[in-house]
């Protein structure tokens, strides 16, 4: 592989922007590991069928990953069209008043209220895979519906609606789609949303959207209301069913791992940890410039994009005492950027590690012989997407 | 050691919680953070470190000197 072109070159090379290997997409592109070494940061060229090509700087140390979040010179978009109400359209002042009428519903306290919640749901999937027989696809039966049954019940989203809350958010979030298609499925959701906000609006219900509504409603418009209810929805069963998906496939993969998290209760923290270090399924979370910055004192410019890879940086914290391209599930668990850091850290964290805390143990305590229904290297895995997931996961016990 | 927290600065994420939950917890009108325990005893020390190391607002600051008893913090300037 040629080496990326470091600033100033003439030309430089195109990088998938998910950056997953093609033989491995568990694994980051090989140019991903050579930007690791260059002390001059890397400008690329990100093929985005949404925006068009666009040039970017590439940031792939752990540390630089960590300082780019972090820093409030650097503002979301670029990245996605503004949507009134989605925190991922907010900086600044702004977004710290908007997502404080959030949190409250998405802390360490609240996640462990609503594990009993997520138990009976995780059961109730569990029963339909049981009863499915072998050939069961987990992406269908299991890492979906749990995520979509736990959201729904927290935002008050009726979960009859999901075949079309699905489709829409899998086609607005598929990179390879048009920018046209994307804006038409945000509206469609958009105008979803806001029959159920004027439902809350009427009688604010005991959920979420309701709470907001509740207290901050005169505050919002219902653009703004909707547009939280979605990015919430969106944010909360997409995300979580990937990676749901993909620490299965990966620990199917490694059956010794898999053992140790069906077996040793005392290993489930630290597994979860290091999935999500290892799959890091928000690979990139893009950036722009809103003035200079400098990182290692190398100047970024006003309206610059700046890509910073998690999935890098997480196998780049620093640690040289440890492999961190293997998985190891006992490991004590490592400060992955998965779910970003700074302003914009993934205000549904504390749910998705519960979740995945529940789920992953049940399902392999459950069918302790659990293995793939099609040869491993066969599964076919969404690199086209923001979120990085399998297509399908038949498996067989 | 003496926990010292700007909470005005707080994304609330929760992180501190997670890791010292006797020291930290997060408050119920917008999550963001509570000290439980400004001066915990030296058992809690890594957990309340870790708790720091993993805030992304970097809002917790550990006075590691300060001796663990309330009341025998030296006043700072």
């Amino acid at each position: 592989m040629p080496p990326l072109a470091a600033p100033g070159a003439d030309h430089v090379q195109p990088v998938p922007i998910g950056g997953r290997a093609a033989q491995c997409p568990f694994a980051p592109v090989a140019e991903l590991y050579d930007t690791q070494k260059e002390d001059e940061l890397s400008r690329v060229k990100v093929p985005s069928p949404m925006l068009g090509e666009f040039d970017a700087v590439l940031v792939t140390r752990y540390d630089d990953v960590k300082d780019v979040l972090a820093d409030e010179g650097l503002r979301m978009g670029g990245s996605m069209p503004y949507q009134p109400g989605n925190l991922l359209s907010y900086d600044g002042p702004e977004h710290t008043r908007l997502r404080r009428m959030l949190t409250a519903s998405f802390t360490t306290k609240r996640a462990r209220e609503l594990r009993p919640g997520i138990e009976a749901v995780v059961a109730s999937s569990l029963d339909a895979v049981e009863e499915a027989g072998p050939g069961a696809d987990l992406v269908q039966l299991f890492s979906t519906p749990i995520p979509t049954l736990v959201i729904c019940e927290l935002l008050g989203v009726p979960y009859t609606d999901r075949e079309g809350f699905q489709r829409r958010t899998a086609l607005a979030l598929d990179f390879t789609q048009s920018r046209e298609v994307q804006m038409e499925k945000a509206a469609e959701m958009m105008a979803y949303m806001a029959q159920l906000v004027a439902r809350h609006r009427e009688n604010a219900g005991d959920n979420v959207l309701g709470r907001v509504v509740r207290e901050y409603g005169d505050q919002l418009s219902d653009e703004e209301l909707a547009g939280i209810g979605n990015m919430l929805l969106i944010a909360g069963h997409e995300t979580i069913a990937n990676t749901l998906s993909s620490s299965i496939a990966l620990l199917l993969q490694h059956p010794e791992q898999l053992a140790a998290v069906r077996d040793d209760p005392s290993v489930t923290d630290s597994a979860v940890e290091e999935l999500l270090r290892y799959i890091a399924p928000a690979t990139i979370l893009p950036r722009q410039a809103a003035g200079d910055i400098c990182v290692r004192d190398q100047e970024i410019h006003k309206g610059e994009h700046v890509v910073p890879s998690v999935l890098a940086a997480n196998r780049d914290l620093g640690t040289a005492d440890q492999d961190l391209d293997s998985l190891d599930v006992r490991r004590p668990a490592q400060r992955h950027l998965t779910f970003g850091f700074g302003p914009h850290q993934c205000l549904g964290q504390q749910l998705a590690r519960m979740e995945l805390r529940v789920a992953l143990p049940a399902l392999f305590t459950r069918f302790p012989t659990l293995r793939s229904a099609v040869p491993l290297d066969d599964l076919e895995y969404r690199t086209n997407a923001l979120v990085f997931g399998v297509n399908a996961l038949p498996v067989t016990w | 050691m003496k926990i010292e927290v700007d909470d005005t600065r707080c994304f609330a994420v929760g992180n501190c919680a997670l890791h010292a939950p006797a020291v930290f917890d997060q408050n119920d009108e917008d999550g963001r953070v509570v000290v439980l325990d400004p001066a915990p005893s030296e058992q809690q020390y890594a957990q309340v470190r870790e708790a720091a190391s993993r805030c992304p607002a970097a809002v917790i600051v550990l006075h590691e000197d300060a001796p663990d008893r309330p009341g025998t913090i030296p006043r700072e300037e």
